[in-house]
């Protein structure tokens, strides 16, 4: 813990931000979702994105892997500038993990060919290598006896826990996750989020849509707060749960913990 | 342990022995109402008007192996016609001497088409089988190489011509139609249009139109003293005709790929064409397996239409021999024939899709 901790520290002084985001436009037709986003986020660092549904927060991390194409402003990935250039796209989703809300296995492929499928084909490492590597990963989200069964057979936990293990297999730099508990059935939330506080304490780089308030208290080192398209307010976790300063947050924050 | 249930629910209770068995099934399934059991009569006294006479014509009174006057002599079915001619109905005019050769084509091309039926099998080397194997096929139709006679490919004719022009139309017309409807969906508007297009007109006009132009209109287009044979025209035109339908069905699949799929495989950072190889392909074209199988059993029998440009397919060569004066009148039995050949292929086909959809069936 405390080497990892001094490691993070290093990384945060060394050189700053994995990925930076300066004064971001983002439009649909007509409506303007993000209005001007500022962002940094250092290496190992852990920020929990929560607003109401329309505020533009699945939309900001889609745009860092460009499932979203911003059209003002700036965004750069681990020193890379996100533009039309379709060589630096794939570099960089290359090496940012998504997890999505519906999972979006591969439905037609087993797990361990799900999780083996980017190293083979994006990183051009040999099939058994790979598929070690991925038997490794589904072990660490605590599936590995699934390994050859498709993902219908699975439970939603069970699917999410995969999906991650398939971003994993990548070696990303940096894990986005899009609402990945809001689709899960009570009791699934958990081994999900058990899953994610682990990869916390590994002191992987993660942007969390969420809102898992407990989560965000116990691993993240931001938590913001968006609407409208913006980020509102943001804060450590314990300020922003105890003291919020904008009432939007206040009213939100009182509906979502009753 | 105290029993919570009575006994009688442990013992398997045996359902009445009025609902199971064969008179349980009769009176469910034909005697469950007046209605019904009024149909069922009918049909019974249908049937019996009708199957013993036909059962009497095509196998009783029938005549296998004579010649026609034997033939006019029966109230019989004459399937002697197809005993009498077979050799000209499958071959044509293949010369009579070589046509072991042909039907050691076709031969070949069963086998490779058998031993493809298992999935296990398809492996690079079964390409090179098939590479193999086709150029083998062509020395074998064709000749003029290791002492084999050339023959012209206006002299074949029969079941080695409709199988070459629908297995070559079938296999072309499939990655074609593929292409197309990717195509379609293409974010460059050039390509989508053009693509656009091509689906919209040749849908547009049957396939006789297309056969016609490709004989006749086509000669014109072409520089003096060039020529292209005949069949390889035909079998251009039913590769374009086919492609376009299976290009929209395709199309149907793939609209049916949710976005999530997309962005998944994007996330990882496959490209469009890994993307489209890997992930939305398997998994659109086994959704439209049914519907792309219809197109190809239609197309199938569509070979037929060749007649209509002069060439010596399976339909021609029997049809030619009904003219001849000996065999005039028996028609059915030979039409007969050529069908139960055609539903062959068509049944093998479907009955092959349905396999397949199970095979490839990932739910349990």
């Amino acid at each position: 813990m405390n080497q990892e901790s001094s490691e993070r520290t290093n990384n945060q002084t060394e050189n700053g931000s994995m990925i930076e985001i300066i004064d971001m436009h983002k439009w649909f037709g007509e409506f303007h979702v993000l209005q001007g986003i500022n962002l940094t986020v250092h290496k190992g660092e852990r920020i929990v994105i929560c607003g109401p549904s329309g505020s533009g927060k699945s939309t900001l991390i889609r745009c860092i892997n460009r499932l979203e194409e911003h059209q003002q402003g700036k965004i750069v990935v681990d020193g890379i500038e996100l533009t039309n250039n379709i060589k630096n796209i794939e570099k960089i989703r290359a090496e940012v993990g998504m997890v999505f809300q519906h999972f979006n296995l591969f439905p037609h492929l087993t797990i361990v060919e799900n999780l083996s499928l980017g190293p083979i084909w994006v990183r051009k490492v040999p099939r058994a290598e790979a598929e070690e590597n991925a038997m490794y990963y589904l072990d660490k989200v605590h599936i590995a006896e699934q390994a050859r069964k498709f993902p219908g057979q699975l439970s939603g936990g069970q699917q999410q826990r995969v999906a991650i293990a398939r971003s994993l297999c990548m070696n990303p730099k940096v894990m986005l996750f899009d609402e990945p508990t809001s689709a899960l059935d009570p009791e699934m939330i958990k081994e999900v989020l058990d899953v994610m506080i682990e990869l916390a304490k590994e002191g992987m780089t993660m942007i969390v849509v969420s809102h898992e308030m407990g989560f965000a208290k116990s691993v993240a080192h931001r938590v913001m707060f968006m609407d409208f398209g913006r980020i509102v307010e943001e804060n450590t976790p314990e300020q922003f749960f105890e003291n919020p300063q904008h009432d939007r947050t206040k009213l939100f924050l009182s509906q979502i913990l009753h | 342990m105290e029993k919570t249930y009575p006994d009688a629910y442990m013992e398997s209770l045996k359902p009445p022995v009025t609902s199971i068995g064969v008179i349980g099934w009769i009176r469910f399934n034909l005697f469950n109402g007046a209605f019904n059991s009024i149909l069922t009569i009918i049909t019974l006294l249908l049937l019996w008007k009708t199957v013993p006479p036909v059962f009497k014509w095509a196998f009783i009174d029938s005549v296998w192996f004579a010649d026609s006057s034997a033939c006019r002599g029966s109230d019989g079915a004459c399937w002697s016609i197809i005993s009498a001619n077979f050799r000209f109905i499958i071959f044509g005019f293949f010369p009579y001497e070589s046509q072991w050769r042909p039907l050691l084509a076709m031969t070949l091309l069963f086998g490779l088409l058998f031993y493809s039926k298992d999935r296990n099998h398809w492996k690079k080397s079964l390409g090179y089988a098939w590479i193999i194997g086709l150029i083998a096929m062509g020395m074998f139709m064709r000749g003029g190489i290791f002492g084999l006679a050339p023959v012209e490919s206006a002299k074949w004719g029969g079941l080695p011509l409709t199988l070459l022009l629908s297995v070559f139309g079938l296999t072309a017309a499939y990655p074609l139609g593929v292409i197309l409807a990717l195509g379609r969906q293409s974010k460059l508007p050039a390509l989508k249009l053009l693509c656009v297009l091509y689906i919209e007109l040749i849908r547009g006009v049957p396939l006789i139109s297309l056969l016609f132009m490709s004989s006749v209109i086509f000669p014109l287009l072409l520089p003096e003293g060039v020529t292209i044979n005949n069949i390889l025209r035909a079998q251009t035109a039913i590769i374009l005709f086919t492609a376009a339908y299976i290009a929209e069905v395709v199309r149907g699949g793939l609209q049916g790929m949710s976005l999530g799929q997309y962005e998944a495989a994007e996330s990882i950072g496959l490209n469009y064409y890994l993307t489209m190889r890997l992930i939305i392909l398997p998994q659109a074209l086994k959704i439209v397996i049914p519907p792309t199988v219809s197109i190809l059993i239609s197309a199938f029998k569509d070979t037929s239409l060749v007649v209509i440009i002069s060439l010596w397919d399976l339909l021609k060569t029997s049809k030619s021999i009904l003219s001849n004066p000996e065999w005039m009148g028996f028609s059915r039995e030979l039409y007969i024939f050529i069908a139960i050949l055609y539903f062959l292929g068509c049944f093998s086909m479907s009955n092959y899709s349905r396999k397949l959809e199970k095979e490839l069936s990932t739910e349990n």
